[in-house]
């Protein structure tokens, strides 16, 4: 059953963390490394984020996969003196250097408790609100992306205890703050709260407050560093409550920020994509499909039509990933609640045709079907486009040690399957719905081979399971085809999708003004 | 006017239970905070799913300071406030082996119930599990209320037998309920040639298609449209 299930983060062939020792000086700096490091240093200290960006995005990555394919970077007390041994230059640089690790080795559990160390550093340096740079989105989107990438690693790791050394234990038993969920949730926290990014962007509504307007960047000489970093960090918490099954929470805390509007976490694809992916992932945990498909079917447009601009982006295969994901989920959205009138016409075709042996389209009529072939397909789905749930707390440390670091993943999948269950008798139903217009109980029955107490059971269980209860409390109807019961008689109601309009024509006009005034800069020039 | 100090002090401490959570979730310290604000909803017939969820985070964190008391009384509340999908939530981050406990198993099986309509099984099965549903005042009331909610969303005419079993309520004590329901919210009672009494229910968009909220009637909130005046002007 957990068969498609991969959790094996690191890259294939990179398993054993001795290949690092191959051949790698931790203490020689190439010239061009160092030529690197001297000018990011510049550029930072001079805020010029557009310079910092290239290097960032385009020089990092260059040097890389030159130098560094299989080693890490220098060490950062070899590369120390190239940057006035700036204490905080040096967290970032060691940020990026576990990162490159995590990319292209695999760490060692000693590198991983060094990287949580450098992370509290990090953070707290910016918490105590000394960092007075500018710095890219994309970058400080990256950290925290990161941070929770290997937190998440690290809740795998250490939950697989069968086959650990007695020096993996013994260093899992004194490190033991190491990643300890209560930290990572309450860093997040911290940054959401000594940013007071909430009651920036409550301002922003009121127009007392830039942020989004700048896209997050400060243009009055201060920083954005821990604005921003507090502004990611909402998606950070969202991403962690999903990651432990909590998916109210998770909702709550990403809730001060607007998703129907474009906002700084469109900035950067890559947050972008993180976002809706587990803002809808956790609305189809609540049974808001509609809200699911709405979500999920404006991000796969946009990707389709921006993707080919990220070709060369180090993210591209992250994005391809995602953005497969994300169609299962839609297919399983579209097969618990079939309005696939609020699916692009773009988009539509993609589900239908365009994924090989993936076709999701005929996954779909087979998911509706309900026998066991369609559950053994929505296990199939949900398992290759879930997160990776975690399971938070400390392993136990007395023996028989066991591993356990499926038990999240499987729990999931079994109340989600569950419910799929429950819902098994309404495709029988709605294929009824879909072809009268008024119907007796009693003949319904009959043609559905039930008796009429239990049609009436079948039918408050459609009428219930297509009311959802969104966030404020209300209900709203999921329903295609709705009905209502008077006496002895059903009434079927076709019911009109509802296309939002006002949301597409605000965005549009935001767009277009921001063109206008890119063009006006560009004459004055 | 004066509030009786028991009331006062409920209330208290409701409010700091809350702001705990607020301000300060991720934080073991206030897990018997928490563990006594459950007591205190199922006493005082109040309900709160954010501190229930985060008492449940919190016993994730640490399994071995979990209570299942605690736990299946949380439960319990979450099923009182169905339709909502509360006790869902709550089964997403309550352990698997925890789960196949013998009284977790069966407010499993009433849910079960619930989520299908499923009433007659429900109260049958309830009816035999007394010490797990009794021990939480509101639970009838409230169920009652998620069945009628149900059916008010299905029919605008039922038979007057379709009610009595979703409700549980048969006889004189139904008939003193539909007088209630008669004064209060609008129902009507029908006689029917040989079938016994239907009773209409008061109509809203659900079970009544034209009363529906026009697509067009959906406006973009004022808020949205501020952030154009400046470009508009």
């Amino acid at each position: 059953m957990a068969s498609n299930y991969d959790y094996e983060d690191a890259p294939a062939g990179h398993e054993d963390p001795s290949r690092q020792d191959l051949g790698y000086d931790p203490n020689f700096v190439p010239d061009s490394v160092k030529s690197f490091l001297v000018h990011l240093y510049r550029h930072i200290r001079e805020k010029n984020v557009y310079e910092i960006h290239q290097m960032y995005e385009n020089s990092f990555q260059t040097l890389s996969d030159r130098l560094f394919k299989d080693t890490p970077w220098p060490s950062v007390e070899a590369v120390a003196p190239y940057v006035d041994n700036d204490h905080v230059f040096c967290l970032l640089y060691r940020e990026m250097w576990f990162r490159h690790l995590y990319a292209r080795l695999s760490p060692t559990p000693k590198q991983r408790i060094d990287s949580w160390d450098n992370y509290c550093s990090l953070f707290q340096v910016v918490l105590h609100g000394v960092v007075n740079m500018q710095l890219p989105n994309q970058w400080l989107w990256d950290m925290v992306d990161e941070f929770l990438y290997q937190f998440q690693s690290f809740c795998q790791y250490r939950a697989k205890m069968k086959n650990k050394t007695e020096q993996e234990i013994a260093l899992l038993r004194q490190y033991d703050q190491a990643w300890n969920v209560y930290g990572v949730l309450n860093f997040l926290q911290a940054l959401v709260e000594k940013s007071n990014i909430i009651q920036i962007l409550e301002q922003e509504k009121e127009g007392l407050e830039q942020f989004t307007a700048t896209d997050g960047y400060d243009y009055n000489g201060g920083s954005n560093v821990l604005k921003v970093l507090g502004y990611f960090s909402m998606v950070g918490l969202l991403r962690v409550h999903c990651l432990l099954g909590d998916y109210q929470t998770g909702l709550k805390c990403l809730f001060p920020i607007d998703i129907s509007q474009q906002g700084v976490f469109t900035s950067v694809i890559g947050s972008h994509i993180a976002t809706i992916y587990h803002y809808g992932f956790a609305n189809l945990m609540l049974r808001r499909y509609v809200e699911a498909i709405r979500e999920f079917n404006k991000i796969l447009l946009y990707i389709y039509k921006t993707k080919q601009y990220h070709q060369k982006s180090p993210q591209y295969e992250q994005i391809l990933k995602k953005n497969e994901q994300m169609y299962a989920l839609l297919a399983i959205c579209l097969s618990l609640c079939p309005q696939v009138k609020l699916v692009d016409e773009t988009v539509n075709s993609q589900l239908q045709e365009k994924y090989g042996e993936k076709k999701y389209g005929e996954k779909m009529s087979r998911m509706q079907r309900y026998d066991d072939e369609a559950f053994a397909i929505y296990d199939e789905l949900f398992s290759y486009a879930c997160p990776k749930f975690i399971t938070p707390s400390a392993p136990s440390f007395e023996e028989p040690f066991v591993n356990y670091n499926q038990d999240a993943y499987r729990l999931q999948l079994k109340l989600f399957l569950y419910e799929v269950k429950q819902q098994q008798l309404l495709s029988g139903v709605r294929t009824f719905l879909k072809v009268y217009s008024t119907i007796s109980l009693g003949k319904l029955a009959s043609y559905m081979e039930v008796d009429e107490p239990t049609l009436r059971t079948i039918l408050l269980t459609y009428k219930h399971k297509t009311h959802a209860v969104d966030s404020d409390g209300r209900i709203i109807s999921n329903a295609d085809v709705d009905f209502y019961i008077y006496d002895e008689m059903i009434h079927i109601v076709e019911s009109k999708p509802v296309k939002q309009y006002g949301d597409y024509f605000l965005w549009q006009i935001v767009k277009l003004e921001g063109v206008i005034n890119d063009m006006d800069r560009v004459k004055l020039e | 006017m004066a509030q009786k100090p028991q009331q006062q002090q409920q209330q208290n401490v409701a409010y700091t239970v809350e702001q705990l959570v607020a301000v300060n979730p991720y934080n073991p310290d206030i897990l018997p905070d928490l563990e006594n604000y459950v007591n205190e909803q199922v006493s005082s017939q109040t309900y709160s799913l954010n501190a229930n969820l985060c008492l449940l985070r919190l016993y994730q964190f640490e399994p071995e300071r979990m209570s299942t008391q605690i736990v299946a009384r949380i439960l319990v509340k979450a099923l009182m406030a169905m339709p909502a999908p509360d006790f869902s939530l709550c089964l997403f981050l309550i352990p698997e082996r925890v789960q196949m406990e013998e009284q977790f198993k069966t407010l499993i099986v009433l849910s079960h119930y619930l989520e299908t309509g499923r009433f007659r099984q429900f109260w049958d099965e309830a009816a035999k599990s007394r010490h797990i549903v009794e021990a939480v005042p509101g639970f009838e009331q409230a169920i009652q209320a998620y069945a009628i909610h149900v059916l008010s969303l299905t029919y605008q005419k039922l038979p007057r037998t379709v009610l009595a079993e979703a409700i549980n309520i048969e006889g004189l004590s139904l008939d003193k309920f539909l007088e209630q329901q008669v004064a209060n919210s609008g129902w009507i009672l029908e006689k029917s040639h040989g079938k016994g009494q239907l009773i209409v229910l008061p109509q809203n968009e659900f079970n009544n298609p034209e009363l529906k909220k026009n697509a067009a009637d959906k406006v973009v909130p004022l808020e949205h449209i501020t952030r154009i005046f400046p470009i508009l002007g």
